[in-house]
């Protein structure tokens, strides 16, 4: 694969994530993602419960985190089970690497900048 | 350490001194930061400026600064990446940069954190991207080139 070819995948996979991004945008649906990441499905009651949401709130949220590949749901007996795919997240791993090798680079400025 | 922080720890072959003057000068700063500042840091207020990174000549850097404790802790709050000169970023959550120092039998050592970007909205995010040295615009032009070559 050529550079520009290898640069165009990144890129494709970097805006692939913007979906993502955008679910976790919200304070509600970042809420119900920290309630999740203990890996321990849970069902809308239980999810509701303890938080200022609505039954249909939680449903509509959890409806866009699904959407983005963030959570899945799962059949217990008669319940439907909500559980989280940490997978997308690791998207917003990417972010902070940006981010802080952004800062490698303008500390080692500073670095020169101070040596010289 | 949470995972909404960045930490970055630099050795520095000069003083302490030296480094607090490098951060907290806001010539030195606009120096190694690539940004003009319109005048000193000064504690509560707005630092305001225009980066000077190539490319980027046309946009304002603003920083609200912090902390001004001397030769120990510099502290700023931003909105990182904030390159949208249309839009209005003050209702958002800004992230807060520190810089510590601390005297090593070498020189200094630099404790760099960024924290807070769980409230960072997530459209933002995109922008660091593009925002980034290595970014997307650089390699969307290197791939221009490459086509039109």
């Amino acid at each position: 694969m050529s550079q520009a070819e290898r640069i165009a995948v990144d890129q494709a996979a970097l805006l692939a994530q913007a979906p993502v991004f955008a679910a976790l945008g919200d304070e509600t649906r970042l809420a119900l993602v920290v309630r999740l990441y203990d890996g321990k499905p849970q069902s809308i009651s239980q999810l509701a419960a303890g938080s200022a949401l609505t039954r249909q709130g939680v449903t509509k949220h959890l409806r866009v985190l699904e959407s983005v590949g963030l959570v899945h749901s799962v059949r217990s007996g008669r319940e439907n089970l909500f559980a989280l795919d940490p997978k997308p997240i690791e998207g917003l791993k990417e972010y902070l690497d940006v981010v802080s090798s952004q800062w490698d680079r303008t500390l080692d400025r500073l670095k020169a900048f101070v040596e010289e | 350490m949470d995972s909404n922080t960045i930490e970055k720890r630099i050795e520095l072959k000069v003083p302490v001194s030296r480094v607090w003057r490098a951060i907290t000068d806001y010539r030195e700063f606009g120096e190694w930061f690539r940004v003009r500042l319109e005048g000193p840091f000064v504690e509560g207020q707005t630092a305001r400026g225009m980066i000077t990174w190539p490319g980027y000549e046309h946009y304002k850097w603003e920083a609200v600064v912090q902390q001004i404790e001397p030769e120990k802790l510099f502290s700023f709050t931003w909105h990182p990446y904030a390159i949208d000169q249309s839009k209005d970023y003050s209702d958002e959550t800004p992230t807060l940069v520190e810089f510590r120092l601390e005297p090593t039998t070498t020189g200094t050592l630099l404790i760099l954190t960024e924290s807070g970007f769980e409230h960072v909205p997530s459209g933002r995010r995109a922008e660091a991207f593009r925002m980034n040295d290595n970014g997307w615009s650089q390699q969307i032009k290197n791939i221009e080139t490459h086509v039109a070559g």
